[in-house]
């Protein structure tokens, strides 16, 4: 296998290329970055303060932070209140395809896993996304599994026009792709696009994406930046903890999102914060040393870093550990959620292609909102007006 | 010793240029012969000096006064819109005061402050003539932004009312740029008094702009000298991590992470 493998650091034809300059400040810092060298001195001096820098969050990703967690816990929720008062915004994604080019090998997706394939026509999508309106949400975050060739930008686009109909904000997760592509989807109603580097450590990369355009480390990696180019209002980041050593992809990943917000100003960003859970066909992977307790550092961190940026928490958690994360740090929550394809309807098209990963909190948006009202916040299903 | 580090202070770099001091001192508002007393006794090593003041054809010249290795910034006060500012700008280089250049434009006389949109076009049109260029701004952060896309090599915030020696009125703002700019964030216009100075360089401020504070101080160079020291204590304040600040108080509330599992 290995001699067929193609270079991961090598551009694929038709791929937009960008500066490196901030891939290569992310790498340096995430190789700089020894969080053993941190100290508890350090973590409280971070903790204090009004603005915290790169070094800040470096400390307060350390183990030596792992002592202050319940301080650290206050001072995101009053962060977390300064920001967002008490709302707590609800989406649902909706899997339009689970076809993929892609051969990572921790993924219930990769192109070599044999389940049921499938992608939602024109009228199914509809379909689908009048049901999930019904119930309430005005958020989608639409995914498909990373086939040009089976879900092209056009089939995309057109999901996306479907969706402007029925939800007042779409984003998007789906595959990388040129900033003209990008410029076309927000053309058609997009305006948040989320990449998941998975993990930021390119040598490891290279032995997880064994083939498929997702394979090229760099042009996933400046995905945001092209989006923001194709003129999205903002982007979102994440590494799936635990592929690799969680604190340094933790660290790279906030780096990535400061210097995209520094470059460019104006962009909404967002975190979500993945751990491996297992996969259909293969019971040998496991979220590692990633525990909930390392999980809620890294989500804390991100709060105290980046104190303005959305949080999201996913449904691989859960039910109680996701309401506890919301108000806390994380502000965004997804209800409803099935990562199968044709789910949301209960007629013909209905599991239609087989899930992504298991989901650990099936609640439906009445529950979730529910949940959230009995916290004392408020469930907020839209904050955008499309411009 | 290290290059980079005397005394534990590290240099100011602005357009490729080094200096060890941080202190950058107006020249106007006072005697001609006090001039080079105070400068010595501020360590200042760039001066700023009104290009309109320089060019008097005849009497005293105020560039006379001012020792020749001190790096000169002109200024172009008197400016009210861009285009005067790059003519003043274009005038200091031809007399010979160097690629450096302040910028001020001020359509207000009553108040002095500066013209932000204006400020960034001038910046622009300097910067591609080669000028090092060095805008005074009221600080806010669009602007900011805007004249480091325009080809600033620094920016100059006023602290308060130029003249006011009111101190550090926009503190907040100022703090902002400092977070969010990568260039030297100059507090320029309004400190007053040397503790002024030493909070704003904790605040991580590359260097301090003074003149009224100093020219009308009943003592001319010792005032100089107070600064240059609170400059410098501000500036390794900086450096070394202000120690922390603990709240009065406990917080008892309910622990936020009981309910962590695995």
């Amino acid at each position: 296998m290995s001699e067929t493998r193609t270079d991961h650091m090598a551009y694929m034809e038709g791929m937009e290329v960008l500066e490196p300059g901030i891939m290569e400040e992310v790498i340096k810092a995430m190789n700089a970055y020894d969080y053993n060298s941190y100290t508890a001195e350090d973590v409280k001096r971070a903790l204090e303060k009004e603005m915290r820098n790169p070094r800040d969050f470096a400390a307060l990703l350390s183990p030596a932070a792992m002592p202050f967690l319940e301080e650290m816990a206050q001072a995101a929720q009053k962060e977390t209140r300064k920001h967002f008062g008490n709302s707590v915004y609800m989406f649902t994604p909706l899997y339009l395809a689970n076809y993929c080019e892609n051969y990572c090998i921790y993924c219930g997706f990769n192109c070599h896993n044999k389940i049921k394939r499938a992608k939602l026509n024109v009228q199914e999508m509809e379909k689908e996304m009048a049901a999930i309106a019904a119930t309430g949400i005005e958020e989608i975050l639409m995914l498909t599994g990373e086939s040009r060739k089976m879900s092209d930008v056009k089939y995309i686009g057109e999901a996306c026009k479907i969706a402007r109909k029925y939800f007042k904000m779409v984003g998007l997760e789906v595959y990388p792709m040129n900033s003209d592509e990008y410029a076309y989807l927000h053309e058609c109603g997009a305006d948040f696009v989320t990449v998941f580097q998975e993990t930021y450590n390119a040598d490891k990369y290279e032995t997880l994406h064994l083939a498929g355009h997702k394979r090229v480390f760099p042009y996933r990696m400046c995905a945001q930046e092209r989006a923001l180019k194709g003129g999205m209002r903002g982007v979102g980041f994440a590494a799936l903890l635990g592929l690799d050593d969680f604190r340094k992809d933790a660290f790279a990943t906030g780096m990535h999102a400061y210097l995209i917000q520094r470059k460019y100003p104006h962009a909404e960003i967002a975190f979500s914060c993945p751990r491996l859970r297992p996969i259909i066909n293969n019971a040998q992977i496991n979220p590692k040393d990633v525990h909930e307790m390392q999980l809620l550092q890294v989500i804390i961190a991100y709060r105290l870093f980046m104190p303005f940026a959305s949080i999201t928490i996913s449904t691989r958690e859960r039910a109680e550990f996701r309401d506890n994360v919301i108000g806390l740090a994380a502000t965004k929550i997804s209800a409803g959620v099935s990562t199968g394809i044709g789910s949301h309807t209960e007629e013909e098209i209905a599991d239609k292609g087989d899930n992504q990963f298991e989901i650990a909190d099936n609640r439906s948006f009445e529950e979730v909102y529910a949940a959230i009202k009995s916290r004392g916040l408020q469930p907020v299903t839209n904050e955008y007006v499309f411009v | 010793m290290d290059e980079k580090k005397v005394n534990g202070l590290d240099k100011l770099v602005i357009g490729g240029h080094e200096f060890e001091s941080r202190f950058i001192l107006g020249s106007g508002k006072y005697s001609l012969e006090l001039i080079k007393a105070a400068i010595e006794d501020a360590g200042a090593q760039m001066v700023t000096m009104a290009v309109r003041r320089a060019n008097t054809g005849s009497g005293e010249n105020i560039l006379d006064y001012i020792p020749k290795d001190v790096t000169l910034l002109p200024n172009t006060s008197g400016a009210r819109n861009a285009k005067e500012a790059v003519r003043i700008a274009r005038l200091a280089r031809e007399v010979g005061c160097g690629d450096f250049v302040k910028i001020e434009i001020m359509r207000d006389s009553k108040y002095l402050l500066p013209d932000n949109t204006e400020t960034i076009k001038a910046t622009e049109l300097l910067a591609k003539e080669g000028f090092i260029v060095m805008p005074y701004m009221y600080p806010d952060l669009n602007v900011a932004r805007d004249l480091v896309n325009a080809g600033a090599a620094a920016i100059m915030p006023l602290a308060s009312p130029i003249g006011s020696n009111r101190g550090l009125c926009t503190k907040e703002f100022i703090k902002i740029l400092i977070n969010e700019i990568d260039l030297p964030i100059i507090v320029d216009a309004g400190i007053g008094a040397p503790s002024q100075a030493c909070e704003a360089m904790e605040m991580g401020a590359a260097a301090i702009m003074a003149n009224t504070a100093i020219a009308t101080a009943g003592n001319i160079t010792m005032m100089a000298r107070a600064f240059k020291n609170a400059i410098e204590a501000g500036r390794l304040a900086y450096l070394s991590g202000l120690g922390r600040v603990l709240a009065s108080g406990a917080s008892a509330s309910s622990p936020l992470t009981g309910f962590l599992q695995d």
